[in-house]
């Protein structure tokens, strides 16, 4: 499933920085950003907050099938990633050795081209996570 | 609230039907559910469709009117209801309420999904859309993928193995060779399941569901007047949902739905029942994890005892509960909108004494447990004999 500009572009804070938030009211953090504290809800107030880089893999596969716009990636690993202040995020796990991807193995967040939409011209950019 | 029943029942054969349109499918399957509940299409008062993606998979939306329409029964009120999955299940209940409120008498609820007509990655496409188009699919996550996360994690956790879940797919594929609306008509063996290819480690070919056409129909009544139409009304004891978050990474845990357990208690507390009194489930195996999860979700066994319970035989056709005797969505097949409806449609059949070659001797009570995406929604409905 590819996506137009204008979505692709309005998640660029969170896709290129990690940029969540995090509620002043209870101090949760999340990652994506949301407009609403689903804890506090009416109480909470969520400001713009930078998520770690690093963290520990909580989960992976090995993607064999792909998606259309992945193929030529195939196979490649995906996981659940429990970032130091215990947000998770999945995300793509690129340039690691195959017994290092484990449950529980260091990750830091690099940058990447998630992938080029070649009818519309769109190269979508992210983050991707490698082991440490 | 008032006591509803369901009074009839009607499934095409589930497979892939090149010969049919989605309009056949679903006249086909509504005229045997009338048939069922010997009713005149006049006495039916509102219409339930369910379809998770028809606009993506045969470019045709409003598929309430088209119900309504096909089967003759305008100019009766429809909607079509949409919850991935789980499109089958939200529909039942939203049938359920109508009559319960006391606002009609009798209801049709019909679920279909069309999906041979498009290519395997349109409908990959399609079903992604079940999670989160902008933090899952946008990463490269597949259906497969997100499940595949939550069955290395339950390993990890308890120690379910690969073995464990192959098991419920040689399970459920023995269920469905005596299912004659069954997709896969054939045992298959625990090695083989092994030995098929990839598709999201550590997910196997066998570990996932089919893409299938089909269609369901369920006829309702308030229990007052099942009885003008149906010998063997089944009673409705329970109806129960539940939500969570779209995207998995943003749940507390990956080896359990909180919507299925949340849903479960509120349906049991509804009921008047247990786990332990339950005969007979149709559980959503969209994936073999899936039903691993769900027995020990819905209280069958406990956390991390779904594989070891499975692979003793404890959830065979006959066995401590029976567990998608119709070959659940992994032997019978998984028209996704029509799933919860056939899961209505299967519990009826056992306890009316008329699921033929996997006949549950004896069963009085069933459950049926609808998921929508990674769990987003779950949908539980409790039937007993009357
Ligand atoms: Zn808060």
């Amino acid at each position: 499933m590819h996506h137009s500009l204008p979505l692709v572009w309005r998640r660029i804070p969170e896709r290129y920085n990690l940029i969540g938030c995090k509620c002043e009211t209870c101090g949760t953090p999340y990652f994506p950003d949301r407009k609403i504290c689903p804890k506090c809800r009416r109480k909470g107030k969520l400001v713009k907050q930078k998520m770690p880089k690093t963290g520990t893999l909580y989960s992976f596969t090995r993607v064999h099938a792909a998606p259309s716009g992945f193929e030529h990636e195939s196979p490649y690993w995906l996981g659940i990633v429990e970032l130091g202040n215990g947000v998770r995020i999945l995300s793509q796990i690129v340039d690691s050795p195959e017994e290092k991807v484990v449950i529980g193995a260091s990750v830091t967040m690099v940058f990447r081209r998630i992938y080029a939409d070649a009818e519309e011209g769109i190269i979508a950019y992210g983050y991707k996570f490698k082991t440490i | 609230m008032r006591k509803v029943s369901v009074i009839g029942v009607g499934l095409t054969k589930f497979g892939e039907h090149w010969e049919k349109s989605f309009r056949e499918l679903a006249v086909e399957a509504g005229a045997r559910a009338l048939a069922d509940a010997r009713l005149e299409g006049g006495k039916i008062q509102a219409l339930f469709g369910a379809s998770m993606s028809s606009g993506r998979l045969v470019g045709q939306e409003h598929v309430g009117a088209l119900l309504v329409d096909q089967l003759g029964l305008t100019p009766i009120p429809a909607i079509r209801c949409e919850a991935a999955c789980a499109s089958g299940g939200v529909a039942m209940r939203a049938a359920w309420f109508a009559v319960a409120s006391g606002a009609y008498d009798i209801v049709a609820v019909g679920g279909i999904e069309k999906m041979t007509d498009v290519s395997t990655e349109d409908v990959a496409t399609a079903l992604g859309g079940a999670g989160d188009q902008e933090w899952e699919l946008f990463n490269g996550a597949t259906f497969p993928s997100i499940y595949a996360l939550m069955a290395r994690r339950h390993m990890h956790d308890y120690g379910t193995t690969e073995e464990q879940m192959a098991s419920v797919a040689v399970k459920n594929h023995a269920n469905a060779a005596k299912n004659p609306y069954a997709q896969y008509q054939k045992e298959i063996t625990l090695e083989q399941a092994l030995k098929a290819p990839l598709v999201s480690s550590p997910l196997k070919l066998f570990d996932c569901s089919p893409i299938t056409d089909g269609a369901a129909v369920a006829i309702l009544a308030a229990h007052e007047v099942a009885n003008i139409y149906c010998e063997q009304p089944i009673e409705i004891a329970a109806s129960a949902q539940a939500s969570d978050t779209l995207a998995l990474a943003s749940r507390a845990s990956l080896t359990e739905m909180r919507a299925t357990k949340i849903a479960a208690k509120e349906a049991f507390k509804q009921a008047g029942l247990e786990p332990k009194n339950i005969d007979l489930a149709e559980v959503h195996d969209c994936f073999t994890i899936g039903e691993i999860m769900a027995i020990e979700d819905l209280g069958f066994f406990e956390k991390g005892q779904g594989g070891p319970a499975t692979e003793a035989g404890r959830t065979a056709l006959g066995a401590e509960i029976s567990v998608n005797t119709s070959g659940g969505l992994k032997g019978k097949g998984h028209p996704v909108g029509a799933t919860g409806i056939a899961q209505i449609c299967e519990i009826v059949a056992q306890l009316r004494g008329q699921a033929g070659a996997r006949q549950l001797h004896g069963a009085e009570v069933g459950l049926t447990h609808n998921v929508g995406g990674s769990g987003g929604t779950a949908v539980v409905h409790i039937l007993k004999k009357t």
